[in-house]
């Protein structure tokens, strides 16, 4: 599925939530680029992420991709930080009878996402969970 | 940039093709073409094809088909951008004939994606979506289209039904069409009925996995005229292309199709019409809720009224303007990478009054909108008769 390496150097954004600020125009990119989306500035300090958040959109995913068909039915929403950043992200713990709404206020958790078979790498990251 | 005429259309039927192999589909596509055209030769072959490797294991693809069509020797590109790859290999094609690079071009489309079983095809076409941010986390296509679905209901108050009555519309054009890979009736209710796949969209809003090919032949205008005789002749007026991101998070509108957008206005402004000018369009109905989006994005429908549009039925076959009379990917399939191809055929086909019982009576300018991922490019292509 993914190698070691990828893992590796993954773990700034996916263990510690790291972006990257420019520091022409202010704009937060997760993950960090080389090139500004909003004004192809060049130059970006590294800024950790907010927790909190709210839901922009979601779906519940019923056939979920391999890797993931034990977590079916999967919920899963775009998520909009404090810092104005926008996240695709797991939604955990939502029992089938909660109900997500546009707007509801989440935090991420660091979890597991998933692994690549029983002797392959366990991956981990942050999901959302309902912010009460 | 010289004139580009459209001289031959020809497909296969779509479906589950267990019987064939992607360069039999794609050479039966080819094959159709020249003969419509009355050519047997050709100078350069594009071919929009979107994941041979995942899906059948196969890279080089362009010079594999030439060979299959006993042309090796011939010029010969393919193109990928991911569903959109059809409507790419036409303006690649586009662009060797407008510049004078080659005069007699075949655009084809092909993919065959029943060799692998629904996972891996599942994994070949979420590789369209951005995997290392997105997929990551496990999302699949329907559920990107979801959440485009959920903030347009929100955003406007598009509703589960309406998404239901663009299926059902598609599957009664798709009943017309011999291609179809489903002649099959489907009611709205029958829709809100069916599984659900993504909340809100339902099995019957997706659209199938299909095995399938299409090809047209391009060559310049004045040439095009001497060869057709008294069939009329379809030339190429406008042709756009524009990208958006493909990260879905990182979209300003999630209720916007922003290359669509971009793609619409430069062909217009190439071929010098605007919606009102369409008489029928073929649109990138991946999920019935993209058919919605795409509508409003072309300028066909204000935004937010796309849905009442298609409950209303006027977009359905006599409404006013038909969309996808082929049955769209919905229902005549969507072997993606020749999709954007044979919305080409189905609206040439139109415009030279061939379409039979589809027939949009009086139809001389279409449209053809195709769609990459989750609207990360598309590419739209306006049609008119001499």
């Amino acid at each position: 599925m993914f190698s070691p390496a990828r893992s590796w150097r993954e773990f700034p954004q996916r263990y510690r939530l790291e972006a990257a600020r420019c520091t022409v125009c202010g704009k937060i990119h997760y993950p960090p680029r080389l090139v500004c989306s909003a004004c192809r500035g060049r130059t970006f300090e590294t800024v950790a992420m907010p927790r909190e958040g709210a839901v922009v959109t979601f779906t519940t995913i019923h056939v979920p991709p391999k890797g993931f068909t034990e977590q079916s039915p999967l919920d899963i929403a775009i998520v909009e930080l404090a810092n104005g950043v926008r996240v695709m992200v797991q939604v955990a713990d939502l029992p089938e009878a909660d109900e997500l709404r546009i707007g509801d206020p989440v935090r991420l958790e660091f979890r597991r996402i998933c692994d690549d078979g029983e002797a392959g790498l366990i991956f981990y990251g942050h999901k959302a969970v309902r912010a009460r | 940039m010289r004139e580009v005429a459209i001289i031959g259309v020809g497909m296969v039927e779509c479906g589950e093709l267990w019987e064939k192999s992607l360069r039999t589909i794609w050479a039966g596509a080819a094959l159709a073409a020249l003969e419509d055209a009355g050519v047997d030769s050709v100078d350069h072959i594009t071919v929009g094809c979107m994941s041979p490797g995942l899906f059948v294991g196969q890279e080089h693809l362009a010079s594999l088909l030439a060979d299959e069509l006993g042309m090796a020797g011939v010029a010969a590109t393919r193109v990928e951008s991911a569903c959109a790859s059809g409507g790419l290999a036409l303006r690649a094609g586009i662009a060797e004939v407008a510049s004078g690079l080659a005069d007699v071009v075949l655009v084809s489309g092909v993919e065959k994606m029943t060799d692998v079983d629904g996972a891996d095809a599942t994994y070949a076409l979420g590789s369209a979506a951005d995997q290392e941010w997105e997929g990551f986390h496990g999302i699949t296509f329907p559920g990107l289209y979801a959440m485009m679905a959920r903030a347009h209901m929100a955003h406007h108050g598009t509703t589960s039904r309406q998404l239901a009555a663009v299926a059902a519309k598609n599957h009664a054009n798709g009943l017309l069409n011999p291609h179809a890979q489903f002649h099959l009736k489907v009611s709205i209710d029958d829709v809100l009925a069916s599984t659900m796949v993504a909340d809100p969209l339902h099995l019957l809003d997706c659209s199938p996995i299909t095995d399938g090919a299409a090809a047209v032949l391009l060559m310049p205008l004045a040439r095009a005229k001497d060869l057709a005789g008294r069939r009329p002749v379809v030339r190429v007026t406008g042709s756009g292309m524009a990208t958006d991101t493909i990260t879905l998070a990182n979209r300003e509108d999630l209720a916007r199709l922003r290359a669509v957008e971009l793609a619409g206005e430069r062909a217009y402004t190439m071929a010098g019409k605007g919606p009102r000018d369409i008489h029928v369009a073929e649109v990138h109905d991946c999920f019935t809720i993209a058919e919605i989006m795409a509508t409003e994005a072309l300028g066909f429908f204000a935004a937010g009224e796309g849905g009442t549009a298609a409950e209303a039925g006027s977009t359905a076959l006599g409404g006013k303007l038909p969309i996808n009379t082929s049955g769209g990917l919905k229902a005549k399939g969507h072997p993606v990478g020749a999709t954007g191809v044979a919305q080409v055929v189905e609206i040439v086909t139109q415009l030279r009054g061939e379409a039979g019982q589809r027939q949009v009576s009086g139809a001389t300018v279409g449209l053809t909108q195709n769609m990459g991922g989750s609207g990360g490019s598309s590419i739209v292509h306006i049609m008119e008769v001499e």
